[in-house]
């Protein structure tokens, strides 16, 4: 058996996946706060634990995400993209199109089945067209967001945030609040504005079924249901709260690859304290 | 004893007032503003009464006026005036010098030119850009997992402010932990925070014309840091009332009693009456 | 233009006039200016039928008199793209615009057209066909980068009329100074330019007296145009600057060197003129009269209006009827004897004045306000055009420091909904009509107590 980890530093995030072969034998999320390398650290010491497996098994670890070069214990830095696209292809291997609507950023990829990345669209804070803006919306109209789902399936009516900015589109929700617009229509409005600005961005790539969406917010079936209803062709969607763990996933699965590979090539593994500089991806 | 009220439905909070024919505050009230602006309203609006000992005879209200984002939808109220004109009419009563207010509430900065009347004669509005807003330093609080009645004790623990770079609000989280995480302390940062704020709100009021004596509105300007940094910049002391927070439904409130002076009885009370 | 006819009362509800020859001329105007406009586009949209051709051109300096003594169509892009927003269609252009790679800083009215030139031409006044030509001045910027979208993507020729502008505010040259003769010379030799390549795309020799047929249609329009800027100034007045003035800007552009234009501004300041002798003002009341600076605000034309004639305010002039009638308000009229000549001559005027009314227009707001009782300016600076924004604020300073007028600055765009908030809008509007009710008591009650005293 060949244990490895794939480790995601998300900019609201982190998450460890570890792997034994194909199967995922533990994994752990908690927030990256401001100091990425201590929530990697405890993240992994977090998934060991779930694992109940100490930490010299490890074979191999690829790390990926915006904090992964303050990863200390990786071998390999992956972009999200790759990372990402290694993960889709492992639950659902007819992947061509990847959704991942993160905290920060959404981002629409192509890939073919060699699970290479042949373009990818991102929005991000900036674009009102994150997670983190569903979120903030909820929360400012008093909702905690696991109930983002559960307040927008009250609604009839869609109110559309029509804003580019996210600091316009705010601005947008506590006009809509003042006029005595529900709450649960601005919720819907904004779930479907997130809709239309992914559904544009898979268009840019040109999306290819099979259609795998990742990323927290694919948890609501509000947001699934949506995405469905807009798009011609059927969608993947990763079971429970592995949506979170993919990219996390397809590193861990690129770090079986890179064992599989040294070890032909007869090429020991290098164990390494300090983190990696610019790696290959 | 007659009495008149304001209602200020903000964005994030509403507040309500209520005077007597002595133009003194009797009764003020502030309620989180939440998804309903009407029950916010009338919330804000019974809690006042109530702290004024004020009784239900709605008699005892001559006139009520709302105010804020919200104003349309203040049901119970007899008539809608912008915060800009209750700002400035609130802030001429509190400090009859005043000449140049400086409103900053939970969406936007205004920066207004009265006359000794409290006449508008001029104002700018920054709604589109969160920089120079409260809401950039509610960005800075939630960064920093500090309650927004913390942020001005803390900047003012700090003698070098951190300059910041970011002009845009977005990225301000990002740019603080940043800083923090390369070992700034975060007193100093909190102050290039309010520095920040400060500048852009200058620059508001330059186009306006900064006329002494200035009088600082609304829920910032609790914010002793932010009090603190605008008097240095401009280079004298700006007025700040307790109830900067409550300038606008005061000011709301104000035009109420004008109304009752000049004689008009609202609808609500007329169907009463009949 | 359907929509902006919901914008005056239907005429059923308009004043009776209490003569016959009134009842039929109230309202003429925005009724025939739709019908007008209608045609205008069906023939547009059958010309390629007929194998005619059509020249994209715009509202400052379209060089109409040349090409219609071609008989070459004129679409104006600006145009359509204003109704495209107006019926809430222009979204989704904008968007696909973007999607190709226009940044959203561009100009909302070169995205809509791209959008729709990607479509195929499907608007909704009828099918626009593609150009032969396109023709621009220099007036603005962006013309000259919107004229290389068209000539990358249907491979035409586009002619650049390149007009000297003024040197400086406030200092003009004048026909027998010699910067402005050798001004005119280069506009001649261009204009030389333009009936050349007019020959080569259509064939057909340049007829002098179809030019000359032109120009005298131009000359009613240019005559009637300034007068119907004038006649504004009556109490109260007698029409919407902003939301007429869209419809007579659609006809003074779309009809420039037509028949059917001078017949039709020949009526309208009859219509006009009638009106003002007889007191019959805008449906709505009158209670502040308002200049507007800037472009409307499309997407949300009616609301837009509405917010200010909710408060009685009534916009009496507006920059937007100087440069988008492309100078036209001087009341500039050709010299038929020497058409090409006096050709250069107007253009070099009436575009310079375009530009220095988009750019240095406070001495002539300032000039406005005493002879049309200008209670207040209001100031629209729009994201998408910093040509047309650009300096507003300076300008407002500038129109505060020599008048008491009040003014109101608000901004949104004319084209892109996104940055449009109609709460924020409504806001600074409520907040400048309190001013302007607040200030309109006091000198009530200062006249009152100087007529006592």
């Amino acid at each position: 058996m060949t244990i490895t980890a794939g480790i995601d530093v998300g900019g609201a995030y982190t998450k460890v996946v570890l792997m034994d072969g194909e199967q995922i034998i533990g994994k752990a999320m908690l927030r990256t706060g401001y100091k990425p390398a201590i929530a990697a650290e405890e993240c992994l010491v977090s998934a060991l634990a779930a694992a109940g497996i100490a930490r010299d098994r490890i074979e191999y670890t690829v790390a990926t995400g915006f904090g992964r070069f303050q990863v200390a214990f990786s071998q390999l830095n992956v972009t999200e993209l790759t990372a990402a696209a290694w993960g889709a292809h492992a639950l659902f291997p007819q992947t061509q199109t990847i959704l991942d609507v993160g905290g920060h950023a959404v981002k629409a990829s192509r890939i073919d089945s060699s699970r290479q990345v042949k373009s990818f669209r991102l929005n991000e804070k900036c674009a009102a067209g994150t997670g983190a803006f569903l979120e903030k919306t909820a929360r400012y109209m008093g909702f905690e967001t696991d109930r983002i789902g559960a307040l927008a399936s009250t609604s009839a009516v869609a109110v559309p945030i029509s804003g580019v900015c996210t600091v316009f589109a705010e601005a947008e929700v506590i006009n809509h609040l003042s006029q005595g617009i529900a709450a649960a229509d601005i919720m819907n409005g904004a779930i479907v504005s997130l809709v239309g600005k992914s559904i544009q961005l898979m268009k840019r790539v040109k999306m290819e079924p099979e259609v795998t969406l990742i990323g927290g917010i694919m948890r609501f079936p509000t947001m699934v249901s949506a995405i469905r209803e807009k798009v011609a062709v059927d969608v993947n969607v990763p079971e429970g709260d592995l949506v979170q763990f993919v990219a996390a996933l397809g590193a861990g699965a690129l770090a079986q690859l890179q064992v599989r590979r040294l070890a032909e090539q007869g090429t020991p593994v290098t164990r390494r304290a300090e983190p990696v500089g610019a790696s290959a991806s | 004893m007659t009495y008149a009220a304001g209602v200020d439905v903000g964005s994030t909070q509403t507040k309500a007032v209520i005077i007597d024919e002595d133009l003194r505050i009797v009764g003020r009230a502030l309620v989180s503003t939440g998804s309903n602006v009407t029950v916010a309203a009338e919330s804000a609006y019974e809690l006042a009464l109530k702290q004024g000992n004020i009784l239900e005879e709605q008699d005892g209200v001559g006139f009520i006026i709302g105010t804020g984002y919200g104003r349309y939808k203040v049901t119970f109220g007899d008539a809608q005036t912008t915060e800009i004109s209750c700002h400035g009419r609130g802030a001429v009563h509190m400090f009859p010098g005043t000449r140049t207010v400086v409103d900053m509430g939970g969406q936007d900065t205004k920066a207004i030119r009265v006359s000794p009347t409290g006449e508008i004669l001029d104002f700018v509005m920054n709604d589109k850009c969160a920089a120079g807003t409260g809401r950039f330093l509610g960005a800075a609080a939630s960064a920093l997992d500090l309650p927004l009645d913390q942020l001005g004790p803390t900047a003012l623990q700090s003698s070098r402010p951190v300059k910041i770079t970011t002009t845009c609000t977005v990225f301000a989280d990002g740019e603080i932990l940043s800083l923090i995480g390369k070992g700034k302390r975060v007193e100093d940062v909190l102050l290039g925070v309010h520095h920040s704020v400060v500048s852009r709100s200058i620059g508001l009021l330059s186009r306006v014309g900064i006329d002494k004596e200035v009088t600082f509105t609304g829920g910032v300007a609790n914010n002793t840091g932010m009090v603190s940094v605008l008097n240095q910049e401009l280079g004298f002391d700006v007025n700040v009332s307790e109830d900067s927070h409550f300038m606008g439904a005061l000011g709301a409130a104000l035009f109420a009693m004008d109304r009752i002076v000049a004689g008009r009885t609202p609808a609500r009370l007329q169907e009463v009456k009949a | 233009m359907t929509s902006t006819t919901q914008l005056t009362t239907p005429s059923s509800q308009l004043i009776t006039p209490p003569d016959s020859l009134g009842s039929s001329i109230v309202g003429r105007g925005n009724k025939e200016g739709n019908r007008l406009f209608r045609d205008w586009y069906a023939e547009l949209t059958s010309a390629p039928d007929r194998k005619e051709h059509s020249a994209y051109v715009f509202v400052m300096g379209s060089l109409a008199e040349i090409l219609r003594s071609f008989d070459i169509h004129t679409i104006f892009p600006e145009i359509n793209g204003l109704q495209q927003a107006v019926r809430h269609v222009a979204d989704d252009d904008i968007g696909r615009a973007e999607d190709i790679g226009f940044s959203a800083d561009v100009c909302g009215y070169v995205k809509a057209d791209v959008g729709m030139q990607l479509r195929g031409g499907d608007h909704p006044m009828g099918k626009i066909p593609p150009p032969s030509l396109a023709v621009y001045t220099n007036a603005c910027n962006t013309y000259i980068k919107w004229a290389e979208i068209w000539e990358r993507m249907y491979h035409v020729p586009t002619f650049t009329l390149d007009v000297p502008g003024s040197r400086a505010a406030g200092r003009l040259t004048w026909p027998g100074q010699v910067d402005f003769e050798n001004d005119r010379k280069y506009v001649a030799g261009q204009i030389n330019e333009l009936i050349t390549l007019c020959e080569q795309v259509t064939g057909k020799k340049f007829d002098i007296d179809k030019l000359r047929e032109a120009m005298a249609h131009t000359n009613t329009m240019s005559r009637m145009w300034k007068r119907l800027i004038e006649i504004n100034k009556s109490t109260p007045s007698v029409y919407n600057a902003v939301t007429d003035g869209t419809v007579f800007l659609g006809m003074m552009n779309g009809y420039r060197g037509r028949p059917e234009g001078a017949k039709y501004f020949t009526d309208l300041v009859e219509e006009m003129e009638y009106k003002a002798a007889n007191g019959i003002g805008t449906p709505f009341e009158e209670k502040y009269r308002l200049a507007f600076v800037g472009v409307p605000c499309y997407p949300i034309f009616r609301r837009f209006s509405e917010m200010f004639t909710e408060w009685g305010g009534a916009f009496v002039g507006s920059s937007y009827l100087w440069f988008a009638s492309g100078g036209a308000n001087l009341g500039y009229e050709y010299d038929l004897d020497h058409p090409l000549e006096s050709l250069a001559e107007g253009l070099l005027v009436t575009v310079r004045d375009s530009m220095d009314s988009m750019f240095f227009s406070d001495q002539n707001l300032i000039d406005m306000i005493e002879p049309y009782g200008i209670d207040g300016v209001v100031y629209h600076p729009i994201k998408s055009c910093r040509t047309v924004s650009t300096g507003l604020a300076d300008n407002r300073r500038a129109v505060m420091a020599a008048t008491d007028v009040a003014t109101l600055f608000m901004e949104s765009d004319h084209m892109d909904k996104r940055v449009v908030s109609e709460a924020q809008l409504k806001n600074r509007v409520d907040a400048f009509f309190e001013g302007l009710a607040t200030r309109k008591a006091r000198r009530v009650s200062e006249g009152a107590h100087q007529a006592r005293a």
